[in-house]
C-alpha cells in the first residue's frame, strides 16, 4: 500500500474542519463552547490519523522488510550507493561474507543483535553519539558507522588487524589506547563478545533505508552476487 | 498573606526540589561545556556520557515538578477545596525525591554496566531524555497516577470541572500514558526510535506545551484578573493548534530513522505549522498586559511569563522552524543546531513558565495584601538569564550551521568530516562562547536563588514595595 503524504495532509485538515463546523453550528465564534468542538475534533482527527499510520510504518520498518533489514545481513557484504529514481542514497547487498569469520544462522544472528543492543543501551552510547541522528553531538554519527573509510584507511593498521570486523572489536575494546583526535572515547569495558555484538549491530543498522540520511556519505559498491 | 492549603505547602516543597535541581542541570551542563573545550577534563572519572545524562535528566524531571507544584498549588484556588489525597500527595513526593536521589547517585558512581538487562532494570536504560532505570520509570507512573487521582478526585468531590480542568484532565491522561511508550526494550533501533519519539515528541511539543498552556491560564486569571471566559476560549484554540499541528508534527522527527518516505511531506508540513500556537500565546499575554496597563502585584511572575511567551515563540518557534524541513534537515539534523534550539525552546516554553509560577506562589506566601513583590535582584537574574541563554544559543546556532556545511555539505558526514568541522574555528571558538554564556547563566541562577530565598523578606524589597492603585 502507498500512502501520498499530500492526500493525508488535505484529508486531515478538511475532515477536521467540516466536522467541527458542523458539531458548532449556531454557537457564537467568540464563545468558549464553539473553539471546544474545534479542540476535541482536531486532536481526535489528528490522533486517530497517527495510530492509523503507526500500524502503517511499524509494519514497514519491522525486521526483515524492506526498509530494515533481518538480523542474518550481518553475513552480507554491505553497499550504499545512489539512487537516481529516489533521487537519495540507499543501502545495497551483495554477496555472503560472514562476519567474524563465520556465517551466522538467522537464529545466532538475532542473538547477536539483540546483544549488540543492549550494549549500546547499557554503555549510554546515545549521550556521546547519534544514532540515526538522535543523541548528543559529542562524537561521530554512527549511522552508517559501518561502511566508514576511516576503519580500513587508519584504524586497522593502527590496532594491527586484518579485516575490518576485527580492527572494530579490538577498537571498541580498548578506545583509550588507539585515539584518532583529542576527544577520545573511554575504555567502557567492553568484553569481547560485547565488541564482537556492537560490531554486529553497527553492520545490521548501516543496512537500514534512512532516506538518504546522513547527508554525502561516500559511496560503498559491492561485489555482484 | 493568604492562609494555604496544604496541597499549596505541597507545591511549594515541589517548588523549592525542582529549583535545587535546576542548578543540578546547570552544573552538569557546564563540566559538559568545559569537556567541549578541555576533552581531558574529568575524563575516564565523569565522562562526557555521565554528565550529559545528568544534564538533560534533571531537566526533565525538574520541569515535571515545577509542573506537578503548579497543578498542586491552583487546584485548590480552582475548586475552592482542599485537594482529596493529600497524604498520598505528600507520600508521592518523598517517594519521588528519594528515588531521583538513587538514580542520580548510581548515575554518578555506577555511570554503565554490562549488556543485559539488569542494566536496563537498575543502571541505566541508555535511551536519551528516558535514560532512568526501570524502576525508576515504574515510581514515575506511579507518582504521576497519584496526581492524576488527585486532580480528578478533588474535581468531582468539588463538584466543579471547568473547562480549564477538563483540558487539565485529558492532557494528563494523554502525559503520563505516553510514557508507556518509551518502557520497553527492542532490539530494532528503527522500532525503538519510533516509540521513543512517542515520549519524547509527543511529550514536549504536545501535552506539556497544553499542560504549561493550562497553568499560565490559570496565572493569568491570578496575576492580571483575565476573565475566566477569556482564557477558557484562548485555552481551546491553543489545544486546537498544539494538538492540531504537533500530533503529526510528530513525523519531522520520522525523516531519516528508517520510516517510510510519506513522513517526510506530513511531518514536514505539520512541523512547519507548530509555531501557530506559540504565536497565539504571545497575542494573548501582550492583550491581556496591555489590557491591564502591565499592573500587577508581582513583577517577577508577569515578566517571566512575557519570557514564556516570547522565549517559547523563538525557541521552539523560529529555531525549530529553521531546520524543520526535510530538505535542511537532511544536512542539519543531528548537529549543533538540534542543541541550539533544543536549549532556547527548553528555555522559553518551560524554565520561564515554572519560574513565573514560582515567583506567583511566593508572593503569596510572603508579600501583604496591597503591596507587590518587586526588587532589584530578581531583574539581575530575569536579564542575566536571557543575556545568558541567548549568548549559548547564538554561539550553538554559529557552530550548527559550520557544522552543517562543513561535515555535512562538504565533506560527506563521515568519522573524520565529523573531527574535521569540530575542529574548524567555527567551532571551536563557538564552544568557548557558549561556555562563557553558560557561566552568565549560572551566575545569574545563583542571583535567582538568592531572590527566591528572600523576595519579600527583604526589609529594603518592602521599603520599596508600592501600593497598588
Amino acid at each position: 500500500m502507498s500512502i501520498g503524504w499530500l492526500e493525508v495532509v488535505v484529508a486531515t485538515l478538511l475532515v477536521s474542519l467540516v466536522i467541527s463546523l458542523i458539531l458548532a453550528r449556531g454557537r457564537h465564534w467568540l464563545e468558549p463552547s464553539f473553539w471546544k468542538v474545534a479542540a476535541i475534533i482536531t486532536s481526535s482527527v489528528m490522533a486517530i490519523t497517527l495510530v492509523l499510520l503507526t500500524f502503517h510504518t511499524v509494519q514497514a520498518i519491522s525486521m526483515g522488510s524492506k526498509r530494515v533489514p533481518g538480523a542474518d545481513v550481518i553475513n552480507r557484504e554491505i553497499g550504499y550507493v545512489y539512487n537516481a529514481d529516489r533521487r537519495a542514497m540507499e543501502p545495497v547487498l551483495g554477496k555472503e561474507v560472514g562476519l567474524f569469520g563465520k556465517v551466522w544462522s538467522p537464529q545466532e544472528a538475532e542473538e547477536l543483535i539483540v546483544k549488540g543492543k543492549l550494549v549500546i543501551q547499557s554503555r549510554n552510547c546515545m549521550d556521546c553519539h547519534t544514532l540515526l541522528g538522535n543523541g548528543a553531538y559529542y562524537a561521530p554519527d554512527l549511522t552508517k558507522a559501518w561502511l566508514d573509510p576511516k576503519w580500513d584507511k587508519q584504524i586497522m593498521p593502527m590496532v594491527g588487524a586484518s579485516s575490518r570486523e576485527e580492527a572494530m572489536k579490538t577498537w571498541l575494546m580498548n578506545p583509550d589506547k588507539y585515539p584518532t583526535w583529542v576527544r577520545k572515547m573511554p575504555n567502557l569495558r567492553l568484553t569481547e563478545d560485547e565488541a564482537k555484538a556492537v560490531t554486529a549491530y553497527l553492520k545490521w543498522m548501516s543496512a537500514i533505508d534512512t532516506n538518504g540520511f546522513p547527508a554525502n556519505f561516500p559511496e560503498v559498491q559491492v561485489s555482484q552476487k | 498573606m493568604e492562609r494555604l492549603y496544604e496541597s499549596q505547602k505541597l507545591a511549594l516543597w515541589y517548588f523549592w526540589t525542582a529549583i535545587l535541581l535546576f542548578g543540578a542541570q546547570l552544573l552538569f551542563g557546564l563540566l559538559s561545556a568545559i569537556q567541549f573545550i578541555n576533552p581531558d577534563f574529568l575524563y575516564g572519572i565523569l565522562n562526557f556520557m555521565t554528565n550529559r545524562m545528568l544534564h538533560i535528566n534533571a531537566m526533565v524531571v525538574w520541569l515535571l515538578m515545577g509542573f506537578i507544584a503548579g497543578i498542586y498549588w491552583f487546584l485548590p484556588l480552582e475548586t475552592g477545596r482542599e485537594v482529596v489525597g493529600i497524604k498520598l500527595g505528600k507520600l508521592a513526593y518523598f517517594a519521588f525525591v528519594g528515588a531521583v536521589a538513587v538514580v542520580v547517585l548510581v548515575y554518578l558512581f555506577k555511570q554503565f554496566g554490562s549488556g543485559d538487562f539488569f542494566t536496563l532494570w537498575f543502571i541505566t536504560e541508555g535511551r536519551e531524555y528516558i535514560e532512568a532505570p526501570r524502576w525508576a520509570d515504574i515510581g514515575i507512573v506511579a507518582v504521576a497516577l497519584i496526581v492524576a487521582f488527585n486532580v480528578i478526585g478533588t474535581a468531582v468531590a468539588a463538584r466543579k470541572i471547568t473547562g480549564i480542568i477538563g483540558v487539565l484532565i485529558v492532557d494528563l491522561a494523554f502525559l503520563f500514558g505516553l510514557y508507556l511508550a518509551g518502557m520497553f526494550f527492542t532490539p530494532n533501533i528503527s522500532v525503538d526510535q519510533f516509540w521513543w519519539w512517542w515520549v519524547v515528541h509527543l511529550w514536549v511539543e504536545a501535552t506539556w506545551e497544553v499542560l504549561v498552556g493550562v497553568l499560565m491560564g490559570w496565572l493569568l486569571m491570578h496575576l492580571l484578573g483575565t476573565p475566566r471566559k477569556i482564557i477558557e476560549a484562548w485555552l481551546y484554540v491553543e489545544v486546537m493548534l498544539v494538538f492540531g499541528t504537533g500530533i503529526l508534527g510528530l513525523g519531522h522527527h520520522y525523516y531519516w530513522i528508517g520510516t517510510p518516505e510519506y513522513w517526510l511531506g506530513i511531518g514536514g508540513f505539520f512541523s512547519s505549522l507548530e509555531p501557530l500556537p506559540l504565536v497565539a500565546m504571545v497575542i494573548h499575554a501582550v492583550y491581556d498586559a496591555g489590557v491591564h496597563k502591565l499592573k500587577t502585584v508581582n513583577r517577577p511572575a508577569l515578566f517571566w511569563a512575557f519570557a514564556q511567551a516570547f522565549g517559547n515563540l523563538f525557541g521552539a518557534g523560529v529555531w525549530g522552524f529553521m531546520h524543520t524541513l526535510p530538505q535542511i534537515n537532511l544536512f542539519s539534523h543531528g548537529t549543533q543546531m538540534a542543541a541550539a534550539h533544543g536549549h532556547l525552546a527548553f528555555f522559553g516554553a518551560y524554565v520561564s513558565a515554572n519560574l513565573a509560577l514560582f515567583y506567583f506562589a511566593l508572593g503569596k506566601t510572603r508579600v501583604k495584601e496591597g503591596y507587590i513583590l518587586n526588587g532589584t535582584p530578581w531583574k539581575i537574574a530575569y536579564i542575566g538569564m536571557i543575556i545568558g541563554i541567548f549568548g549559548m544559543v547564538a554561539a550553538l546556532t554559529v557552530a550548527g550551521f559550520a557544522q552543517t556545511m562543513i561535515e555535512r555539505a562538504t565533506l560527506g558526514s563521515t568519522w573524520e568530516a565529523f573531527i574535521q568541522a569540530q575542529m574548524h574555528p567555527w567551532m571551536e571558538e563557538a564552544f568557548k562562547w557558549r561556555l562563557l554564556f553558560g557561566v552568565i547563566f549560572f551566575l545569574s541562577y545563583v542571583v535567582l536563588l538568592y531572590d527566591l530565598l528572600t523576595a519579600g523578606k527583604r526589609v529594603e524589597a518592602l521599603k520599596e514595595a508600592e501600593v497598588v492603585g
